[in-house]
């Protein structure tokens, strides 16, 4: 479902994606794991054409998402790392918006965003500017907005950040639900090494911008020699702590925080 | 087209939303057209040109359309860094349908601000040669918003942060502005004024505007009508290749 070659990203002199190389089959659920600054999220908007890539080739069931951009965005939903909802409108409008965008039938996109958001917990809240939300609640709505259309492929890029553990637990059911019933292909990344352990198929952990290992989790505990998925994490990629360089998005965030009050 | 319709009511709804945003952005055309008009109304009149409100109005209305508009496509900004970017481009929807969304959207939102400036414009006395040319002004000013628009999509795209964003404010909107010949006539400045006057596309919005609300101009208001929709076609073309570039 997933095919990837040779793939490279440079920003300047630094190389972020440094060949890497996996393919992900039809229905199964990947774990991309490593450290900070690893590459994870640069190699999502690779696959998700966000991003163009220096040199190698992907294909998302088969199509070129640098050449077939539409299409290749009508086969995958993602959910992001940072925020991506619009903080003026409601709950209800976010997800309306998403699923007006994603072609999802007005009778479906009703019933679906009154299920998601009652799973989510947000129904009550549903007619809130989204501005007025906990990080949690944010959180849990751009979820559920990932749910409303059912890709074929769902990237999660670290969705459980900042979750409480019954959220936690509410979105890897769901995961696993839609992963089960509708054959859904999930590529997620995460820090938690117990959740990849407990809900992937295989695992592929990258660090400096290169693919160290892949395997089920298993075979790659067995390869390091270790009874946790944790400690055979630490072992692959080291015990140094890393340090992401502040993105100009970043620094805009603080600025915008200085100067709008608030304002969106 | 469903995708257009979703994106142009979000611009409505974040307009209508930012109630304190509306009362400040009508601010400064106030001041403009109360001081400025009543304030060297009589100069402008002693040097036998008439009322001086009559001959502002357009231009403070114009400069409304403008700054509102160029904002709205300088708002892909905000929408960068709240992540709402992102939302929409890896949406399967034509870029081209989602730059067009919020466009129209931003065009709305502007002549509505300029429409506002209108009726204080009429309140505090601003009399428009017949009532039945407002429609038609109305037209100058969607024809203004469409040009500043698409360039405030063109610069927003390409910019990565709000650090480019004094630079734009300072070297292009206020010259603009200035230039337009919103506060003075057209007619009798030395070459180098001229020629600048005459590159900058407000210059003929406004133009257009006086010819249809006041009945004299410096063009004809078929050239302003036939510039701005030129230019704008233009800028709409460049404002969408390079909304199509974007990368996060």
């Amino acid at each position: 479902m997933i095919e990837v070659r040779n793939l490279v990203k440079t920003f300047g002199a630094f190389t972020a994606v440094n060949d890497v190389s996996f393919s992900v089959a039809e229905g199964e659920i990947f774990a991309f794991l490593g450290p900070n600054g690893a590459g994870k999220t640069t190699t999502i908007k690779m696959l998700t054409t966000l991003l163009h890539p220096t040199s190698g080739s992907i294909r998302l069931d088969g199509l070129d998402p640098l050449k077939q951009q539409n299409e290749a965005r009508k086969k995958f939903g993602i959910v992001f790392q940072d925020p991506s909802l619009d903080g003026d409108l409601t709950a209800a409008e976010n997800m309306e918006i998403h699923g007006v965008l994603y072609g999802v039938p007005h009778k479906v996109r009703r019933q679906r965003t009154e299920e998601l958001l009652k799973l989510f917990e947000l129904w009550d809240r549903r007619d809130e500017q989204v501005k007025k939300f906990s990080g949690g609640m944010k959180r849990r709505l751009e979820i559920a907005r990932g749910f409303l259309h059912t890709p074929r492929i769902l990237f999660l890029d670290e969705p459980t950040l900042g979750l409480d553990p019954q959220s936690r637990n509410q979105l890897w059911t769901h995961v696993k639900k839609v992963n089960e019933a509708e054959k859904v292909t999930v590529f997620l990344t995460t820090h938690y090494m117990d959740e990849a352990d407990r809900v992937a198929h295989r695992i592929g952990v990258i660090d400096h911008g290169k693919l160290v290992t892949q395997g089920t989790p298993t075979e790659i505990k067995e390869q390091t020699g270790t009874t946790t998925l944790e400690d055979a994490f630490l072992k692959l990629t080291g015990e140094t702590i890393r340090d992401e360089s502040a993105s100009s998005t970043d620094m805009m965030r603080q600025f915008a925080k200085m100067w709008s009050g608030g304002k969106r | 087209m469903r995708a257009i319709y979703i994106l142009w009511l979000r611009e409505l709804k974040r307009y209508a939303r930012s109630r304190s945003q509306v009362i400040a952005s009508l601010g400064q055309p106030m001041l403009y057209l109360l001081v400025l008009g009543f304030g060297l109304g009589s100069v402008f009149q002693k040097a036998g040109m008439g009322s001086y409100l009559q001959f502002i109005a357009p231009g403070i209305i114009g400069m409304t359309v403008l700054f509102s508009s160029i904002f709205s496509g300088l708002g892909l900004l905000w929408d960068r860094q709240f992540g709402f970017l992102k939302e929409m481009l890896v949406a399967p929807v034509p870029r081209l349908e989602i730059m067009i969304g919020r466009t129209l959207g931003g065009m709305t939102v502007s002549v509505i601000q300029g429409m506002l400036v209108l009726v204080i414009a009429l309140i505090v006395g601003f009399r428009p040669v017949s009532w039945w040319h407002l429609p038609i002004a109305i037209g100058f000013m969607l024809a203004i918003s469409l040009v500043f628009a698409a360039l405030g999509v063109a610069i927003g795209s390409s910019l990565q942060d709000m650090q480019g964003f004094q630079l734009i404010m300072n070297f292009l909107v206020m010259p603009i502005y200035f230039l337009s010949g919103a506060m003075f006539p057209l007619a009798g400045q030395g070459w180098p004024l001229k020629i600048a006057t005459r590159i900058d596309p407000l210059s003929y919005g406004i133009d257009g505007m006086r010819a249809v609300l006041l009945g004299s101009s410096t063009f004809s208001p078929v050239l302003d009508i036939a510039v701005l929709i030129c230019v704008g076609a233009v800028l709409l073309v460049f404002g969408a290749y390079r909304f199509s570039k974007i990368e996060i």
